[in-house]
């Protein structure tokens, strides 16, 4: 029978079938980060439970500890210090592998893991993170759980999962120049809503897919979990297998040779059978800005704020206003209206090499600096993103322009190491969560790619690279 | 894990659809590396009107004297979207509530709460609207009872009782208060043979234990 990638994923990890719809899944690769994975390392420390497989078990520190240059275990977030040292004493006692502060290859859970070959094709891989959903951009089967469900995982290589049913979004149309994957996940929410992929776990498929570099199609999937869904999946291709090649925890020699041959047949068959179809056209797609606090809202960057009276219900236009009060605009108006406070670049979603390439070069290509008065950050997502984009210069590019360099880590992206911007700060920003008080209390967070987000920065209010 | 049988209490309406988990409780919010300290946080962004000084806003609902000891919250859909963070689920508990009534969850919210005997229940719209305007009436006095056991809602006298589905097993979990960690070591063995097959299939997931 004709089966979907998922399908395919599903089958290849299951171990005992619970009931018609739950599974228990074996989970290849466990991820945790010193947030919400040393709560699940201490919970199964006290149990007397112990990590059963802890060579396929990483841990990282980036939710927590700060970005500033020079950083050490101590962070202006609340007790921050105590899940640093807890997470550090728990891997120890655990024998898993920690990638700690000083780690030359400490970054971001999601960015770090495909950089080391621990996320591949057709591995399952969970971590207590939303976001883990990135990793689908490869062919992973890879999810976001709690900490109760990653210290299942820890003390038995396994979860019990219910299975969703399977979405596929085609993608009809190529990008334009200058709009980014970005970009075309943001409408994507914006088309299906921030609950549109409940339930399932969505295939992205279409030519404009297909022409994704491996990075752009992680920023595709992180926000999978935007929409909701169980997960965001790609099929990985000859551009996949390339990229993995060489990674240190993935496989070489013969193993290359057998994973690779397994990774070809990571796709969905000729006639398989989705539950649910979308279709979303996408020429002449421009580049996206949130204006509301779910990634839902967003409009081309050159439209204006919705007006409440043109929602479709009573109680849509109500929301509309609650965000539009919360947010500090005027229906009718344009983003561009409103002074920007700050600019971040980073993230789980776009703090990779590339995001900070198509950054640099704006400001290289129109040798634009600044505006005075906008605070402007640029944190690479991992040690390896920084050292590869400090061997291009491009530090030294962002420096020049007015934007602080920083250490790997979340950042920015919900206030970790307990920075924010300040009350009621407008930021242009690569993140994926516009979230009331999501960066800050009072945060007024417009969510967009890094081209977006510098060429913000530059200009002092929100608008897009119009110099391409 | 505390078993969920019945449940009997004041319910608080907080009808907006994808309220998320970084509302539920911020990042900042959550200062022990454990599941406990957790309810003075939350709904901090819309409980306080200013977080800092812990300064009530009158205007959020649970700050309301006629929800006074609310342990059933009325939501809209998609609640618990966003951050996979437990800590939502632990805040809400520490704070007192047992039941979550919305139109539809977000899947890790879900998954997290029916791990800490936590019950959520989907309803559709236009039932949670009567459950609400009945509460509304006089929220102390209306009280609903839940059963799990039944799979339903009760307002006696003046609501009409309201079935409710859950799968089984969330519904087996809940009422026992299962180990669910426990319960999948009884399959450890089928764990180990799938592993040593697979391992055939697939060599090159698995690493070696260094």
């Amino acid at each position: 029978m004709a089966k979907t990638l998922f399908d395919k994923l599903w089958q290849e990890h299951e171990v005992e079938t619970l009931s018609e719809r739950q599974s228990l899944l074996y989970i290849d690769r466990i991820f945790l980060h010193e947030r919400t994975g040393s709560v699940a390392l201490n919970s199964l420390l006290e149990s007397g439970r112990e990590v059963r497989r802890r060579e396929h078990t990483f841990c990282t520190m980036d939710h927590i500890v700060d970005t500033f240059p020079g950083r050490s275990d101590t962070t202006l977030m609340p007790s921050g210090k105590d899940f640093i040292l807890a997470t550090r004493s728990a891997a120890r006692e655990t024998g898993i592998r920690l990638f700690d502060i000083q780690d030359p290859d400490q970054g971001i859970v999601h960015v770090i893991s495909p950089e080391l070959g621990i996320a591949l094709p057709g591995l399952s891989l969970i971590c207590p993170d939303s976001h883990t959903c990135t990793l689908g951009g490869l062919g992973a089967l890879a999810w976001g759980v709690g900490s109760t469900e990653a210290e299942h995982a820890l003390a038995t290589s396994t979860l019990r999962v219910t299975r969703p049913d399977t979405m596929q979004v085609l993608f009809e149309g190529s990008l334009p120049v200058g709009v980014t994957a970005k970009d075309l996940m943001l409408y994507t929410i914006r088309e299906l809503s921030a609950a549109g992929g409940a339930g399932y776990a969505i295939e992205f498929t279409g030519k404009a897919i297909e022409a994704l570099p491996v990075e752009a199609r992680l920023t595709l999937c992180n926000m999978a979990t935007e929409l909701s869904a169980f997960t965001g999946l790609i099929a990985p291709d000859p551009v996949v297998f390339e990229y993995c090649k060489g990674r240190q925890f993935g496989p070489s020699g013969a193993d290359w040779e057998q994973a690779s041959a397994h990774w070809r047949s990571l796709c969905t068959d000729q006639g398989a059978r989705f539950d649910c179809h979308q279709r979303l056209s996408i020429d002449g797609l421009k580049p996206q800005l949130s204006w509301g606090t779910s990634p839902q809202y967003c409009i081309a960057w050159d439209d204006r704020v919705p007006r409440a009276g043109d929602a479709l219900t009573e109680a849509d236009a109500s929301v509309w206003r609650k965000m539009q009060d919360y947010m500090g605009l005027t229906e009718g108006s344009r983003l561009a209206d409103y002074p920007l406070d700050a600019a971040f670049i980073g993230s789980c979603t776009n703090s990779r090499l590339s995001d900070l390439q198509l950054a640099a070069d704006y400001l290289l290509r129109t040798g634009h600096r600044v505006a005075r008065g906008v605070k402007a950050l640029c944190v690479p997502g991992s040690g390896r993103v920084k050292r590869e984009a400090e061997a291009q210069g491009l530090h030294e590019i962002f420096q020049s322009a007015g934007f602080e360099w920083r250490e790997p880590g979340c950042s920015m992206c919900f206030f970790a190491g307990g920075e924010s911007f300040g009350n009621r700060a407008r930021i242009a920003s690569t993140t994926n969560r516009n979230f009331e008080g999501r960066q800050g209390i009072g945060s007024r967070t417009h969510l967009a790619s890094p081209l977006t987000v510098v060429a913000s920065a530059c200009a002092g209010y929100l608008t897009a690279d119009t110099t391409a | 894990m505390t078993p969920f049988t019945q449940h009997i209490g004041v319910t608080a309406p907080l009808l907006r659809d994808n309220i998320d988990t970084d509302t539920i409780i911020p990042s900042r919010e959550m200062r022990t590396v454990s599941r406990t300290g957790l309810s003075a946080g939350l709904f901090a962004p819309w409980r306080y009107s200013d977080a800092d000084a812990r300064t009530p806003d009158p205007a959020f609902v649970l700050n309301s004297a006629v929800f006074k000891n609310a342990s059933i919250l009325l939501a809209g859909k998609n609640f618990g979207c966003g951050s996979s963070r437990e800590h939502a689920v632990w805040a809400l508990l520490e704070s007192g509530f047992r039941v979550v009534i919305a139109p539809s969850f977000a899947t890790i919210f879900r998954n997290n709460a029916l791990r800490n005997g936590l019950l959520t229940v989907s309803l559709d719209e236009h039932l949670i609207q009567g459950i609400q305007e009945w509460v509304q009436v006089n929220p102390q006095r209306n009280r609903i009872a839940v059963d799990l056991a039944q799979c339903v809602l009760i307002g006696a006298p003046e609501l009409e009782s309201i079935p409710f589905v859950i799968d089984p097993f969330s519904r087996r979990m809940l009422l026992e208060g299962l180990d669910e960690i426990g319960l999948t070591e009884q399959s450890l063995v089928g764990i180990a043979s799938f592993e040593a097959s697979d391992r055939k299939r697939r060599p090159w997931a698995y690493l070696d234990d260094t």
